[in-house]
């Protein structure tokens, strides 16, 4: 029987097993060094918030595996030998396999900031770093102060697990608008106010430039790049994005760029090796995806699309629509399509934007100014349904047309204050002026 | 500035007792309130029972009510469950296991031992703690109080007042306040008030909570209250017609339209109080596939008994002379066995596909009922049912349901089980209520393509033990009998995923499983399966 070995049991891995196990009889095998049971990473922020214990963030329960034949095996593997296609575990033991799937996610960025080993300075991806932070922030007597570098989408989580505890946060972020290579101006200066409204210190256009430690070589404060002012704090997160976690297989012949670089079927150079999820990097982007997806979403796709390829019927990595979400503290996040903040925003893509008077909601729609085809949308504080946009989008719909029928894709509760019309009203009358 | 620290955000700490200054005074009021009920339990004689009795009660509700300002009008709006497993109280802590010990003694003592609550039996005054209510119920209906009466108020003041904080802490939600409101109208309506008032109009009618429907409401049909209902000319009738065009008409009606969350989360007040005073205990339900599989066991034979027990009840007063009255025991019997094969039939006729492995449970409760029924008939004489006296069965059925389970299990246990363990495992009507929406309803909460990130919130929030993620995660509507359609797992899903709504029937059980956002074909190879 054919031996499926899949390193990393994080949303990808997990899902590439559930499917093969749906498709076929082989034997299958995930390793991992994190935890023992598939976890959902994402929920990390609510156990140290209280909101679940850590056995709620596992999808799945523990007779799961058992019941469908997808062995577990906890370890770290520190090499990989693709010729005799063996693994070697840092505890001394080796494991065959037929097909070998690499899905080990990643690893926070650190970038050689003097100080970034210290006791009290950690990354938040893994749940070892939730359990440093349980150690060195449990309440704000024992950490004062907590200072967060980089402003994405950890960073913001990071701030409002801090925050539910009373911990201060000062929240340091390079750029000069919370998140604004991604989010338009108007969305990005929202969530700033938002952000201070939570009593969180955010310094914008701030850099870290170095991290001292007290004579027990725990954090004792930070020193800003900008001003030098030293900023006292027990914890440092360090939030600024993240890597592939590939270091294991930089000897064995699989080929690597940033991460373990796949063609279009989800395969490295080596046959017989996939590569999936966080730590896989297309030797050419996606249209406007980036050629590393760290989302949750595209780890989940890629795990069912290679399934297939792997029970023998060979499939391309296809994703449809972009969408993806989140939450910023108390402002929900959705967007379909694509609209661009700072970076990369091609010249026909113009936006419009509203934002309601209580500034917790607001929308942009970007559409391209010469066939007013419409290309995408973000939502704050607004659900939208997933299934109209992605209906929309591969219909080609214009502008026009998505803003009449911004009901139809209303998601939010029942009873909710509709703002459709207003939104109409905006629209219309800046292209009146317009 | 940057020592600007919101200080308000202290109840979200893992520690408790970390509460504002306010917050103490208010909690010291809430128990000095319930240090005169305890002080008049233990036969304190007060000298001016109206006094006291609206002191303690103002007491108890003024501190909820500044409490609950306090935790949460001092933050932004949004999802406030900070420190829900820290805190021993929500979490099965010595806290949990305290309250919980007390409210079941408290049960016990009510549904058993009310003279320990001070009733006057026999004609004599009442003392201790429902000496001290007499003065309400005077003022209501003119006669002395009851433990019901003491039981009816403490339950209506904890709905009002857990009801304020839970519409302070969903500020946010507008379906959770309206619903609440709801919750809250009926509960001191019709539950409290009118029946009271409907005995001062006419003191033979029996007790009727007009929302409290069969099976729920397990004595509508005993002998004494139908006949106080037949005895009472034109209104009984018509409340006795009302009765049964619940169960028949409207019930149907609305649980096709809207699910059964009109009753279980709008109406009910047994989820009324599981969802104000037992909101901080609904993350306990516990969402192992173990415990559904025993609450498909338990709940479906509490459904099988209480259709054989109401049957039972009816059938033990009715005659077998035709002359007497139409309705005999022959034709009664023929009747419910007529209607349940009616139902049993159009079910494996229309949904049979649905059902699956279920079909074969369904059709073994099915010839179950029907056996029972017949042995009753043909076993039966004139006052013993099942070789037991029918009197001793009428009582029996009313203290399981009535006590045991709703009240001791139901309540007593919110801080172990969680909020609904009685909507879960007991209560016959959600059980009907629940193979209603199963089968036919418009109801279900829709999933958002491919939006969620199983983080588990909704799960961990769910009062009735449905592992929501489990279908979100594929992308699959949520259509289970169980669901109140309380919408707490939608409020607190961080990433917009679920909506709870009323839409056609078709394509409303959606199994996938390639969700939305992936390769079309491969969406369709896989789905169309
Ligand atoms: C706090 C946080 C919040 C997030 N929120 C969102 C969100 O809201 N939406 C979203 O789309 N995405 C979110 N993400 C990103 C998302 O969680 C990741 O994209 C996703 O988990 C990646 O899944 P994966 O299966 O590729 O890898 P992972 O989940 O990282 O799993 C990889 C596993 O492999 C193990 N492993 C690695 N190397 C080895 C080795 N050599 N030997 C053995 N085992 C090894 C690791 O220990 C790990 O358990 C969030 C991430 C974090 C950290
Ligand atoms: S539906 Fe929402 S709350 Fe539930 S697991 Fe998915 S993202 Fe989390
Ligand atoms: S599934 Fe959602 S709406 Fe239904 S009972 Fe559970 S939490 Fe309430």
């Amino acid at each position: 029987m054919e031996h499926i070995v899949i390193i990393g049991n994080g949303i990808s891995g997990v899902t590439l097993a559930r499917h093969i196990r749906k498709l076929s009889d082989k034997k299958i095998t995930i390793v991992s060094v994190e935890a023992d049971y598939f976890f959902s990473r994402t929920a990390l922020m609510y156990v140290y918030m209280g909101h679940m214990k850590f056995e709620h963030t596992q999808p799945y329960e523990n007779w799961f595996w058992k019941k469908n034949r997808i062995e577990l095996k906890k370890g770290y593997v520190k090499q990989v030998e693709t010729e005799t296609k063996t693994l070697h575990f840092a505890e001394g033991d080796t494991l065959q396999y037929d097909k070998l799937i690499i899905a080990t996610g990643s690893k926070p960025n650190k970038f050689g900031w003097p100080g970034q080993d210290l006791n009290g300075v950690m990354g938040m991806y893994h749940k070892q770093d939730l359990e440093t932070l349980e150690t060195h922030a449990p309440n704000k007597d024992v950490c004062k102060r907590a200072v967060i570098v980089g402003g994405g989408l950890i960073g913001i989580e990071l701030a409002e697990m801090l925050n539910s505890r009373s911990i201060p946060v000062t929240f340091l972020v390079r750029e000069d608008s919370f998140w604004n290579g991604v989010l338009p101006q108007g969305e990005s200066e929202m969530i700033n106010r938002h952000i201070k409204n939570h009593h969180i210190d955010l310094r914008l256009s701030t850099n870290l430039k170095a991290i001292n430690s007290d004579e027990n070589g725990n954090v004792k404060s930070v020193i800003i790049e900008e001003t030098g002012e030293e900023l006292e704090c027990n914890v440092v997160g360090l939030t600024a994005g993240v890597t592939p976690n590939i270091d294991f297989i930089k000897d064995s012949g699989i080929e690597i760029g940033r991460g373990v670089k796949v063609n279009r079927f989800l395969e490295t150079n080596i046959p017989d090796v996939y590569a999936i999820g966080d730590c896989a990097e297309q030797h050419e982007a996606i249209g406007n995806r980036r050629p590393i997806e760290a989302v949750w979403y595209t780890g989940r796709m890629m795990g069912e699309v290679l399934a297939q390829t792997i029970c023998g019927n060979k499939m391309e990595y296809k994703p449809g629509h972009w969408f993806n979400s989140a939450k910023f503290l108390d402002i929900e996040y959705q967007t379909y399509g694509w609209v661009f903040g700072k970076n990369g925003r091609p010249d026909y893509e113009q936006h419009f934007h509203w934002k309601h008077e209580d500034d917790t909601k607001c929308i942009t729609v970007a559409y391209d100014k010469n066939t007013n085809q419409f290309l995408g949308i973000n939502t704050f504080g607004i659900r939208m349904r997933h299934e109209v946009f992605d209906k929309w989008l591969t219909e080609k719909r214009d502008v026009d047309y998505v803003m009449k029928n911004l009901s139809e894709a209303n998601f939010e509760p029942e009873f909710y204050s509709r703002f459709e019309n207003e939104i109409l009203q905006a629209y219309t009358n800046q292209l009146q002026t317009a | 500035m940057s020592n600007k620290l919101n200080h308000s955000m202290s109840l979200a700490k893992p520690d408790a007792l970390d509460i504002s200054n306010k917050q103490k005074v208010a909690l010291s009021a809430g128990v000095i309130g319930l240090f005169i009920l305890a002080l008049a339990l233990f036969n304190t004689n007060f000298p001016n029972k109206a006094v006291f009795l609206t002191l303690s009660l103002g007491l108890i509700i003024g501190g909820i009510v500044v409490y609950s300002r306090e935790a949460y009008l001092s933050k932004l709006e949004g999802i406030k469950n900070d420190g829900v497993w820290f805190k021993s109280i929500s979490s099965r802590g010595v806290w949990g296991w305290i309250v919980g010990v007390i409210l079941t003694t408290f049960y016990i003592v009510l549904y058993f031992f009310p003279k320990y609550l001070g009733l006057g039996v026999d004609g004599a005054e009442n003392t201790g703690l429902i000496s001290l209510f007499d003065p309400l119920s005077h003022l209501l209906s003119g006669r002395n109080a009851s433990q019901w009466f003491v039981y009816g108020t403490l339950y209506t003041v904890a709905i009002l007042a857990f009801g304020y904080k839970f519409i302070l802490k969903y500020r946010h939600n507008r379906y959770q306040q309206l619903r609440t409101v709801s919750v809250m109208f009926f509960q001191l309506g019709f539950a409290f008030l009118i029946p009271e008032f409907m005995y001062v109009m006419n003191n033979d009618l029996p007790y009727y909570d007009l929302k409290s429907i069969w099976p729920l409401n397990y004595y509508i049909f005993d002998e004494w209250s139908v006949n106080g209902f037949l005895s009472n000319g034109n209104i009984g009738i018509a409340l006795l017609i009302f009765g049964v065009l619940s169960i028949f008409v409207f019930t149907p009606i609305l649980t096709y339209k809207y699910g059964k969350r009109w009753y279980c989360s709008w109406v009910c007040g047994c989820g009324g109080l599981a969802e104000t005073a037992g909101d901080s205990f609904r993350q306990l339900s516990s969402k192992k596939m173990s415990a559904w599989k025993l609450e498909r066991w338990l709940i479906h034979t509490v459904l099988v008994f209480s259709i054989v027990m109401t049957a039972a009840m009816v059938y033990s007063y009715l005659g077998y002379d035709k002359n007497d009255f139409w309705l005999t025991r022959g034709v009664f019997i023929s009747l419910v066995i007529g209607f349940l094969t009616l139902v049993f039939a159009a079910v494996m006729l229309f949904k049979r596909h649905e059902l699956g492995k279920d079909a074969k449970y369904g059709a073994i409760g099915f010839f179950i009922v029907i056996a029972l029924l017949l042995i009753m008939h043909y076993t039966g004489t004139t006052d013993h049912l099942f070789y037991i006296k029918a009197g001793a069965l009428r009582s029996a059925y009313g203290i399981y349901i009535g006590s045991i389970f709703s009240g001791v299990i139901g309540t007593g246990f919110y801080p172990i089980l969680g909020n609904r363990s009685w909507c879960r495992f007991g209560c016959p009507m959600a059980a009907i209520l629940g193979f209603q929406q199963r089968m036919f309803s418009k109801f279900r909460i829709t999933t958002n393509g491919g939006q969620c990130i199983s983080c588990g919130n909704c799960s961990n929030s769910c009062e009735m033990g449905i592992d929501v993620r489990h279908y979100a995660q594929k992308g699959e509507n949520i259509v289970r009998s169980s669901c109140v359609g309380c919408g707490i797992c939608s409020a607190v899903c961080p990433r917009g995923v679920l909506k709870l709504e009323n839409d056609t029937m078709k394509g409303r059980i959606n199994p996938t499983e390639i969700l939305l956002g992936n390769d079309v074909d491969l969406m369709d190879l896989v789905n169309q399966k």
